[in-house]
This record gives C-alpha cells, sequence and structure tokens, in this order.
C-alpha cells in the first residue's frame, strides 16, 4: 500500500460522498449569501435577484459604524482579558501532571462545549438581584442591598470572558505543554525569581503564539451572539446580533447577507494572518 | 515561598471564576419554589424530573439527543472516506475539501447559519428536521476530520508493509490494522461532535428554530417568556452529559496528546 | 533454476539512480548479506526483492517464475523491517499468528503454531504479553518469529539489528545465523556492519554507489578484495600509490617492491592491511618513514607511521616484537604475499 497519486476511476470513490456534500452544503449555501448581499430588497420582506451595491453602502452610516465599532472593541477588549488570565493558567497547569491535566482538560472541554445560552443563563443568575453575587456582599457587609448587575456592559464583558477563557486555554495548550522546562531552570540558576523568569524568558519566547491565540479568540468572540442579547441592553448589541435582526426580524437578507459577508472576510483575514505568523514562527 | 502561594492562589481564583457559575445553577435548580434563589430555599430534585416529566422539555430533549445522535454520524460519515483518501492518496488538490471542512467552524457561527438558511429557503424543506440534521453535520464535520487525520497521521508506514509481506492486500490492511487503531480516533470525533451539537443554538434555531425546539432553543425562550428552574436543572444536565463523554473519550485515547501534547512515557 | 535471481535491476527516483544494473543470484538455502554504507542503495534492492518497491527496470526470479509484476502480498515472504513493524494493537501471540489468521487458518492451527514459534525463538509463555512490554531483544525475536510464521520461500531482513545495544548485537548475530541454519531457509540481510555481515553470511554482496563492487565468501572478500572501495569498507587497510615501469615491477614511495610484479608501465593502488604491515630498523632499501603515533589497546599495539607525505597503520601483538616510540625512524616492509594490488 503505497502512497501514490489515484489512478482508476475507482480511486476516486471515497471522495465522492464527502464532496458532494460538503459542495452542496457548504459551497451552495456560502455562494447563496453571496448573491443575495447584491440584490434588491423588496418591501415588504422579500427581495429580487439583482445587483447593487446599495447593501455594502448602508455600511457607511453612522448606525452601523457604531455597531461595528462597538463589536471590534468588544471582542478586542474580551480576546485580551480572555488571553491574559489563560496565559499563566495554562502555563501553570502545563507544569502539572499528566493525569491533572486530564482532569482539568476534561472540564476545560465540558464547558467550551457548554451552550451560549447555559453560559448567558448562568452569568444572569450570577448578577441578579435575588440569587446573584451581590447577595453574597451583603451578607459579607460590603454592601447594604442587592442589586441586578444586569443588563449591562461589564457583564457582557464577564460572559464574553467567560465563555472565550476554556477555548483561550486549548488554543494556548500546544504550545505550553511542549515548552522546554530547561528554560526557566536556566534563568533560575542565573539568578531570576520565578516570577521575573516567567515574564522575562516565556512570555517572549512564545510571542507568536500569544498573538495568535489573541487573533483567534478575537475571531470567537466576533461570533458571540447570545450573549450581548442575555446580558446587555440594545446599545450593547455586536454585529452577529444585528446580523440575524436583520435577516429575521427586519426581514431585510440583503442587508444581513451583506454584513455577514463583511463579517467572512475579516475573519479570513484574521485567520490567515494567525497562519502567517505560524510559519514565520516554524521557520524561525 | 510566597511565589508558591501567589501561583496558588491564582490557579485558586480562575478556578472559582470558572466553577461559579456552574454552582450557582446547580444551587438554582434545587430550589424547591419556582423562583430564582440562591442558596435554594428548600430543596427539591423536582426540577430535575420536570425534564422527563414536562411534554415541553422532554420533547425538547429527545429532540436535541436524536439531531446530535444523528448529525455526529452524518459528520463522521462525511469525514471518515475524506482522511482516508488523503492519506491513502498522494492528491495535493484535494486538500481543499479539507479548507471547506474546516471553514464553517472557524468562522463566526451567524455566517453558517445564515447561508444556510438562506440555502433551505431557496432550496425549500425550510424547517424540516432533516434540514437541522444536515446542517449540523457540515458546521461540526471538522471535528472528526481533524481526530480521524490525527489518527491516520500516527500509523506508522512500516505497519502497513509488514501486514502486505505477511500477505495482507489493500482490504485486509484497511480491516485488521488501519481500522483497529483509528478506531479511539472515530470514537473521540464523534463524541465531540455529538456534544457540540446538544449545546449548539444559532445554527438549530436558524433552521428549524420556528417549528422544533432544541434544548438550547427552549432555554432562551424560557429566558425571554417566564423563568423556571428546570432551565438550571438542565444545564446542570447537559454538563453533566459532556463531563460523561470527555471522560469516557480520555479513559479511551490520551487526551492531551489529542489536545497538542507529544507522547510521553507517564501512564 | 531454484533460488532468487535479478537481472539487471535498476531504481531510478527522478534523475538520481539509486540502483544501477544489479544482477545477482542467491542459492536456495544460503544466508547472503547486502553490505554497504548508508545510501548505497542496499535497502532499496532489498525492498525491490520484496515487492515495496518496482524496479525501474530490470526482473526478479525466484525458483524459476518471474515474480516482477507480483504483488508484495503475494510473494509468500517473510520480512523483518527495521523498525520491527510490531502491531500495537495485538499482542505477542496474536502478532505471530497475523499471517495464519489472515489466511483463514483454524484457530487450533494458530495456537499451534504459535506455541511452536514461541518456543523456536526462546519466548515460551509470552502469547498474551502486550507488545510494548517487551524488553528490545524480545520484540526482535516476535518479529523474527512473526515472518516465519508461513515457512516463506524467501527471509528478508533490513537492518534488524541496529536498534539492539552492542553485546545483544554479537549475540544476536549468532542466533539468526543458527536459526537459519536449522530452518534451511533462504535468507537475505541488509547491513552497514561489516562485523555482522562476517559472522553470519555464506556470501557477502558489497554494494557502493548503486553498483555491486564483489560478491564473494566473508573472509575472500576480506583478503582480496576487487577494488579501494572494498578494502577500504571491509575491516581497516592501508592504500598505497603504486608505479609499475615497463617490466612490472612496481614502486612505492621511490623504492622498489621487491617479489610485486604487475601488469605496467601505470599506475595502481596497493593494498595491505594493518596486521600484515612490518616495521624493521632502517635500512635494506625499505622505505623509511617516522613514528608519529603509537596507540597501545592492550591486546593490541597500533602504530601510526608517516612514510611520504602518508599515514600508515601497523597492528602488532605486544609480544611480537620490540615497540617503536613516537619518533623514530622505521623501514617498512610490504611483504608482497599480503599485499593486493587493486586498479587505479
Amino acid at each position: 500500500m503505497r502512497r501514490e497519486p489515484p489512478r482508476r476511476a475507482a480511486d476516486y470513490a471515497p471522495l465522492v460522498f464527502p464532496a458532494l456534500m460538503l459542495l452542496v452544503f457548504f459551497v451552495v449555501p456560502f455562494g447563496t449569501m453571496v448573491a443575495v448581499s447584491f440584490f434588491r430588497r423588496q418591501p415588504g420582506g422579500f427581495y429580487t435577484p439583482d445587483f447593487v451595491l446599495g447593501n455594502y453602502e448602508r455600511f457607511l452610516s453612522p448606525f452601523f459604524g457604531n455597531v461595528l465599532a462597538f463589536s471590534l472593541a468588544l471582542a478586542t477588549l474580551a480576546a485580551i482579558c480572555a488571553v491574559a488570565l489563560a496565559f499563566p493558567f495554562t502555563y501553570l497547569l502545563t507544569r502539572r501532571p499528566r493525569r491533572v491535566q486530564t482532569r482539568w482538560l476534561i472540564g476545560l472541554l465540558s464547558l467550551l462545549s457548554l451552550s451560549e445560552v447555559i453560559i448567558g443563563f448562568a452569568w444572569s443568575t450570577l448578577f441578579s438581584r435575588t440569587a446573584g453575587i451581590t447577595n453574597l456582599l451583603v451578607a459579607l457587609g460590603l454592601m447594604s442591598q442587592p442589586r441586578a448587575l444586569l443588563p449591562s456592559f461589564g457583564a457582557v464583558l464577564t460572559g464574553m470572558v467567560y465563555q472565550a477563557l476554556p477555548y483561550a486555554v486549548l488554543v494556548l495548550y500546544p504550545a505550553l505543554v511542549r515548552l522546554d522546562p530547561t528554560l526557566i531552570e536556566a534563568a533560575r540558576t542565573l539568578g531570576a525569581h520565578p516570577a521575573r523568569a516567567f515574564f522575562n524568558v516565556v512570555v517572549p519566547a512564545l510571542r507568536s503564539t500569544i498573538v495568535a491565540a489573541l487573533i483567534m479568540v478575537f475571531v470567537f468572540e466576533l461570533g458571540s451572539y447570545l450573549l450581548p442579547q442575555i446580558l446587555g441592553r440594545p446599545q450593547h448589541w455586536t454585529l452577529s446580533v444585528l446580523i440575524t435582526d436583520q435577516a429575521i426580524y427586519q426581514s431585510n437578507m440583503p442587508f444581513a447577507a451583506a454584513m455577514a459577508l463583511f463579517l467572512v472576510l475579516l475573519s479570513l483575514a484574521l485567520v490567515g494572518l494567525t497562519l502567517l505568523i505560524g510559519r514565520k514562527e516554524g521557520a524561525a | 515561598m510566597s511565589t508558591r502561594l501567589l501561583q496558588r492562589l491564582f490557579f485558586g481564583a480562575i478556578t472559582l471564576f470558572l466553577a461559579a457559575p456552574i454552582v450557582i445553577v446547580a444551587g438554582v435548580s434545587l430550589n424547591e419554589r419556582q423562583t430564582l434563589a440562591f442558596p435554594p430555599q428548600g430543596l427539591s430534585w423536582s426540577w430535575y424530573a420536570e425534564i422527563f416529566s414536562d411534554p415541553g422539555w422532554r420533547g425538547a430533549l429527545l429532540a436535541s439527543l436524536a439531531l446530535a445522535t444523528l448529525s455526529a454520524a452524518l459528520a463522521t460519515a462525511i469525514a471518515l472516506p475524506l482522511a482516508w483518501f488523503l492519506w491513502r492518496r498522494y492528491a495535493p488538490w484535494a486538500n481543499i475539501f479539507r479548507l471547506l471542512g474546516v471553514a464553517p467552524f472557524v468562522l463566526p457561527p451567524v455566517i453558517t447559519a445564515l447561508g444556510l438558511l438562506s440555502f433551505w429557503v431557496t432550496a425549500g424543506g425550510y424547517g424540516q428536521p432533516w434540514t437541522a440534521v444536515i446542517s449540523h453535520a457540515i458546521f461540526f464535520v471538522t471535528l472528526p476530520l481533524v481526530t480521524l487525520t490525527l489518527g491516520l497521521d500516527a500509523i506508522d508506514r512500516s505497519l502497513i508493509e509488514a501486514a502486505s509481506t505477511m500477505g495482507a492486500d489493500d482490504r485486509t490492511v484497511l480491516r485488521t490494522v488501519v481500522f483497529p487503531l483509528i478506531l479511539p480516533n472515530l470514537v473521540c470525533g464523534y463524541a465531540f461532535a455529538f456534544v457540540l451539537s446538544l449545546n449548539e443554538y444559532i445554527v438549530a434555531y436558524m433552521t428549524i428554530g420556528f417549528t422544533l425546539e432544541t434544548l438550547p432553543i427552549k432555554i432562551f425562550n424560557a429566558l425571554r417568556y417566564g423563568y423556571t428552574p428546570t432551565m438550571a436543572s438542565v444545564s446542570i444536565f447537559f454538563i453533566a452529559i459532556s463531563a460523561l463523554v470527555f471522560t469516557l473519550v480520555a479513559r479511551w485515547g490520551d487526551l492531551p496528546r489529542l489536545l497538542g501534547a507529544l507522547p510521553s512515557d507517564e501512564h | 533454476m531454484t533460488g532468487l535471481v535479478l537481472r539487471d535491476i535498476s531504481k531510478r527516483f527522478g534523475a538520481t539512480t539509486v540502483v544501477d544494473q544489479v544482477q545477482l543470484t542467491v542459492p536456495e538455502g544460503g544466508f547472503v548479506c547486502l553490505l554497504g554504507p548508508s545510501g548505497c542503495g542496499k535497502t532499496t534492492l532489498l525492498r525491490m526483492i520484496a515487492g515495496l518497491e518496482a524496479p525501474s527496470t530490470g526482473a526478479v526470479w525466484l525458483d524459476g517464475e518471474d515474480i516482477t509484476a507480483v504483488p508484495t502480498h503475494q510473494r509468500n515472504l517473510g520480512m523483518v523491517f527495521q523498525s520491527l513493524a510490531l502491531f500495537p494493537h495485538l499482542s505477542v501471540g496474536e502478532n505471530i499468528a497475523y499471517p495464519l489468521r489472515i489466511r483463514g487458518r483454524s484457530r487450533a492451527e494458530q495456537a499451534r503454531r504459535t506455541e511452536e514459534l514461541l518456543n523456536l525463538i526462546h519466548l515460551p509463555g509470552f502469547g498474551d504479553r502486550p507488545v510494548a512490554k517487551l524488553s528490545g531483544g524480545q520484540r526482535q525475536r516476535v518479529a523474527i518469529a512473526r515472518a516465519l510464521a508461513l515457512s516463506p520461500r524467501l527471509f528478508l531482513l533490513d537492518e534488524p539489528l541496529s536498534a539492539l545495544d552492542a553485546k545483544l548485537r554479537e549475540a544476536m548475530q549468532v542466533e539468526l545465523r543458527q536459526l537459519q541454519q536449522r530452518l534451511g531457509i533462504t535468507t537475505i540481510v541488509v547491513t552497514h556492519d561489516q562485523r555482522e555481515a562476517m559472522t553470519m553470511a555464506d556470501l557477502v554482496v558489497v554494494m557502493g554507489e548503486g553498483r555491486i563492487r564483489q560478491v564473494a565468501a566473508p573472509i575472500e572478500i576480506y583478503r582480496h578484495p576487487a577494488d579501494a572501495f572494498v578494502a577500504d569498507f571491509i575491516g581497516s587497510t592501508n592504500l598505497i600509490e603504486l608505479q609499475l615501469d615497463a617490466n612490472g615491477r612496481a614502486w612505492a614511495f621511490g623504492c622498489a617492491l621487491p617479489g610485486l610484479l604487475a601488469q605496467g608501465p601505470g599506475r595502481a593502488t596497493l593494498s595491505i592491511r594493518p596486521e600484515d604491515l612490518q616495521l624493521t630498523a632502517p635500512g635494506d632499501g625499505a622505505p623509511v618513514g617516522r613514528v608519529s603515533f603509537v596507540r597501545d589497546l592492550g591486546a593490541t599495539i597500533e602504530t601510526f607511521v608517516e612514510v611520504g607525505g602518508k599515514v600508515l597503520v601497523a597492528v602488532t601483538t605486544p609480544r611480537a616484537r620490540a615497540q617503536a616510540q613516537p619518533g623514530d625512524a622505521v623501514g617498512v616492509v610490504l611483504p608482497p604475499e599480503n599485499c593486493v594490488v587493486l586498479a587505479s
């Protein structure tokens, strides 16, 4: 069984089903969406096949500009917080024995697969007046009265950081678990305090890993759809929410499609950037 | 020793941050009355029973389980021949399909959901349950694809050659050597897709949200229209399922290795 | 005609020729070593015999039958790979029984044959052990047993002992030889270790740069190497440039070498083993050199002598003669019966 190029027609057989499924159910829908983004919207919620740039021109409106700016800022902030917390955490995790790591990985994977709905619900409970952490603070005497902490920007940010944290850990894991432990040891024999060794040796060595993780988490956060709705006010809604809103409630598919396409291009550009960084690091 | 303490504190703080919502939700799920209260006033398991006794929640649970079981199977069925083909044959052009498999997963979910929505509206079948199965399968195909690719790449080619010197033709090699070796990866990929499908909201909502309720959809609706502790008990139930599935995966395979660690000698 | 015959076998990968016009006959029941430095094409040649690579030109004949186009799984061979390739998902017994299982032999027969083989390799009762729990030497033996399970016509081994430590390797060389003699199976071993080849083989095939340089019994290769490459690869040797005059007399380092005649005039290379090179007091018309280094290894003494810009090595046992010291002038004697004249 040698690895050769396919020769007979039968050699291509395994590829038929997957290729068909992916072409029909991914490429075609995607293409449909691209096409729809150029269609003309009719009042009443329909749209006719056309080629207008009107949907893209709406990008230039202040309303859209605000939402876009907010989405990007929120995603950036959440990504920075998540990676800043995840990096030392993952580092400490990878220094533990393998069995302990496995247990933690099970927990993190379980949290990661947790529905955005459930996370939203959990934090809305935590921030609520009747069952939230303010009750604890009142019991400790730090506050006079329990208060609802949502809807608010802080609540949305917390929820998004919470959602991104396991993801950030898993993105950082491969690089940190393979980190040479003798790097830190060498620094310590040269007189560096462990914390100092961490900041002066580990962080710079993994600079591109951190940047790549930031980008990956940023793209992940762009996809956040439910948390802004559950934990925030309409002014906190992100691009993803707007897209769905336009598509379903405002019946403006062309505009929604145009925004979605914009989001795709942005994400692809960023993912491409991540791969480029990874390649440069590998070549170095 | 103060750095040690600081490390412990930091680790503990993050652990607390990660665990707190779960703990609160667990507490809320045990509350006797139908109110949102923590600490729970009076303990009762009734909200867990409600998942199975209330027709609305039970229906949603069954819908979620059915969707997850079928879509994970379909995703695996798409991934297996693709991974096999890319490993067995030298065909660089076929990697485009690998890219197509990864794309829906890496991009923000709303995009894939929207694309599939417009597709089903145009092609017909919008709202039918099987559209959700296909949609989820495409969305999650990258998971079994990655685990299977890892498994196949790890097979030492000299094992294949040795088998053929002992008289095994291609079919026999596949059956007796390759398949047993990638079985853990197959199961792992299926498990990942299953768990993620259970929890997935937006694609399910956009494709069948108006006709059928899966559990995440029902929870969201409950959040908007009426609170019930069953939401909390369902959440805990889901976490338990996920943890169980991943524990089984860890028992059967090397979880750190699947997530990027190098193979180790420690067991 | 029985046995293995290779006719005009060549293998090209793109512009590189890895195996070049090889002709070889391996008698039935013989033990042949393909010997050469890494990159000489010996492994590729073995793989072509196994059918894992297809030759670019030429044919492979086994027992009078052209098997060039026959796929590997129909050639009825047993092969041991350098990495051993034991199936990690099967136990020792299951590994050994694998060839029988895939041919649909009965459970009883599989069990019987497995036990027989486990006894043959001195690992009785190991049937249920997982492969991962075996030592290197034990794994080696299991790989051998598995290859022999169906009593194949041809037994091929690719650098089988390279992963073992020195002492174990020596023991396994002897064991392999004894096993082969007992079973009488045609065996081809690829190795880069000439000691291994000398220990095990009836016939040594020395390869260099894709071509066969010499095929002969081990001691024949040592005593009468066909060319400078073989002389240098097998054991260590001194290679000296000769000038041949019109009468066929040989001159080295400006001195005539008595008793040595070759086809002249022209140039040639002389090979003489260190244990045959003799050192005397200077004089008598022999080339004179200076001792540059002496290495006393206990059982032998190596003396390095600089003559005419070249360093020669002489090896003796301590009792054989008085030891020369670095800086001494010595005469270098090349007894003609120990010299091999090679084409230049």
